[in-house]
């Protein structure tokens, strides 16, 4: 256990009780529990971001692309102190920050607002851009997608441009629950290494694997962190 | 135009280092000298535009000035959807240049033709739109837009009046009359003057669309014996009806709105000019046009 985990306010077995003030049911929605562990591990361990460092240039960013099924972003972003838990209660209500889908403007830690799919990679790649031209190299953006997200040409767009730049501030975990009508047959991390990226393929609940996953090294390239859900024991 | 944004962009990058361009291929050799200076924010992204519309988005959040430039329906219609969410929904800003005008080139067919470009960007809050009809117009248009933060779209064609008509950012008065105002937008100012020499008529110009100088145009409009408004306007016919009926909802009045047809696709090539004559830009058009509704 690192001494950042023995500090942190609100622990993950915590989470699903948050989970279900929203969807007011302890058995969840496949798409707000699939993200939850990797989630977790991001906002405990990875990102270099806090509630108090919100207009630091210097923080790491997550983009929450797959803006569907937010409630385990929510949880997490509770969790951690970037809102104020009671916000969960009544959110979708007409004057709640908390919408089913993410509005930046709305949510505090929340850095892109998403629903449309297709949108967090290419704009990470930009901000990616704008932080290296400010000789912020230091600094992470992480992007979260799903696996069926992975339809859309935009990300393809931005899988072969952030490859071809080598943009290694760059992280997407495709998040792969197998719900993808069409599917990606040998995986999901073959389509970014090909284009010059990095990855890694884990189980999307091993919090130990994921860790290692997001912070061993990778210069030059960005990386892609398949995180499989669904796998024998991890449901 | 072209060559007059690429230099005014390339010399605000030198002291501004918020500035950074995204291109997609297109006009990359214009912004070459501002590459070769400043590497990390002249961004080429290959022929992207999706993507080149989601970067200046990112970058804008990153904290910098993105100015996203392509061929028009390049940068408007194929990756709308990017501008709607990727900037206003984001809740930042982003400068926005297209070039080629609603049919600068017809030669390449309906594929390079954007006249529907104003109207799709009056279905988004925010926006600013240039339509300036001479180079010299540019550099008052882009430097306020290049230091600030909001939403702006300058689009760019290869046409151009005899001279600069613009003297500010309302509509400029070129001609004072009292039987109707006929606004120009843009690069139709020389064909209104011809289309209107030696009758009674206001013609106001406008370089700036939007926000649309509604109390410039009421004012010339109480000067009128009678409240009869001409808009004439180089992209899709009717544009600014809107913002003319907004403007003057208080007065009962008239409106002919002249611009890019709607009625059917042109599929045609050859020149702008004989492009002007089908859609009754050209000064022959304008004028019966404007006789037949003032009478």
């Amino acid at each position: 256990m690192t001494a950042k985990e023995m500090t942190t306010p609100r622990a993950f077995a915590e989470l699903p009780a948050l989970i279900a003030r929203m969807t007011g049911d302890e058995k969840h929605s496949a798409a707000a529990n699939s993200t939850m562990d990797v989630l977790w591990v991001l906002y405990d361990r990875v990102l270099d971001v806090s509630p108090d460092r919100l207009d630091d240039p210097d923080r790491d960013r997550f983009y929450l692309s797959k803006g569907h099924g937010p409630m385990a972003f929510y949880a997490v972003l509770a969790a951690k102190g970037f809102l104020d838990e009671s916000v969960v209660d009544d959110w979708t209500a007409f004057d709640s920050p908390l919408g089913q889908h993410p509005d930046r403007v709305l949510v505090p830690g929340a850095e892109i607002s998403s629903g449309s799919l297709g949108h967090g990679l290419p704009l990470a790649v930009g901000t990616v851009l704008g932080l290296r031209a400010q000789g912020r190299t230091g600094v992470r953006v992480v992007v979260l997608v799903g696996d069926a997200e992975l339809d859309e040409g935009s990300n393809h767009e931005a899988v072969a441009l952030a490859g071809r730049l080598g943009l290694d501030q760059l992280t997407v975990v495709a998040v792969n629950n197998f719900s993808g009508t069409h599917g990606w047959p040998g995986g999901i991390a073959d389509r970014f290494t090909v284009e010059g990226w990095a990855g890694r393929t884990v189980d999307g609940r091993d919090h130990e694997d994921l860790y290692a996953a997001f912070t061993t090294p990778h210069p030059g390239r960005p990386l892609v962190v398949e995180a499989l859900i669904g796998l024998e024991g991890s449901e | 135009m072209r060559e007059v944004f690429a230099n005014t962009v390339t010399a605000a990058m030198d002291t501004d280092p918020r500035i950074a361009v995204v291109l997609a291929e297109i006009s990359r050799d214009a912004f070459a000298p501002a590459a070769r200076r400043h590497p990390d924010r002249v961004i080429n992204v290959g022929i992207r535009e999706q993507l080149m519309v989601s970067v200046g988005g990112g970058l804008a959040l990153a904290g910098m000035r993105p100015v996203v430039h392509t061929y028009g329906p390049f940068l408007v219609e194929r990756p709308f959807e990017q501008i709607k969410l990727d900037l206003g929904h984001q809740d930042v800003g982003a400068l926005l240049v297209s070039i080629g005008g609603s049919y600068d080139d017809p030669v390449w067919g309906r594929t390079h033709q954007v006249p529907g470009d104003v109207a799709l960007f009056d279905t988004l809050p925010g926006w600013t739109v240039h339509s300036p009809g001479h180079p010299a117009e540019l550099p008052a248009l882009l430097e306020p837009a290049l230091a600030g933060d909001d939403l702006v779209y300058l689009r760019l064609s290869t046409r151009a009046n005899a001279r600069p008509y613009a003297e500010g950012p309302g509509f400029t008065t070129l001609r004072r009359g009292r039987r109707g105002v006929v606004l120009a937008v843009g690069t139709t100012a020389d064909a209104v003057l011809a289309a209107t020499e030696g009758q009674d008529v206001t013609v106001l110009y406008a370089a700036t669309v939007r926000p649309f100088d509604g109390a410039g145009l009421r004012a010339a409009v109480e000067q009128l014996d009678r409240p009869d408004v001409v808009l004439v306007e180089p992209y899709l016919r009717g544009t600014s009806a809107l913002p003319v009926a907004d403007a003057l909802r208080r007065q009962p009045h008239r409106l002919l709105s002249l611009g890019v047809s709607r009625d059917s696709e042109v599929r045609a090539y050859g020149t702008p000019e004989q492009h002007d004559v089908v859609h009754g830009l050209d000064a022959g058009g304008i004028a019966k046009a404007v006789r037949e509704f003032l009478g």
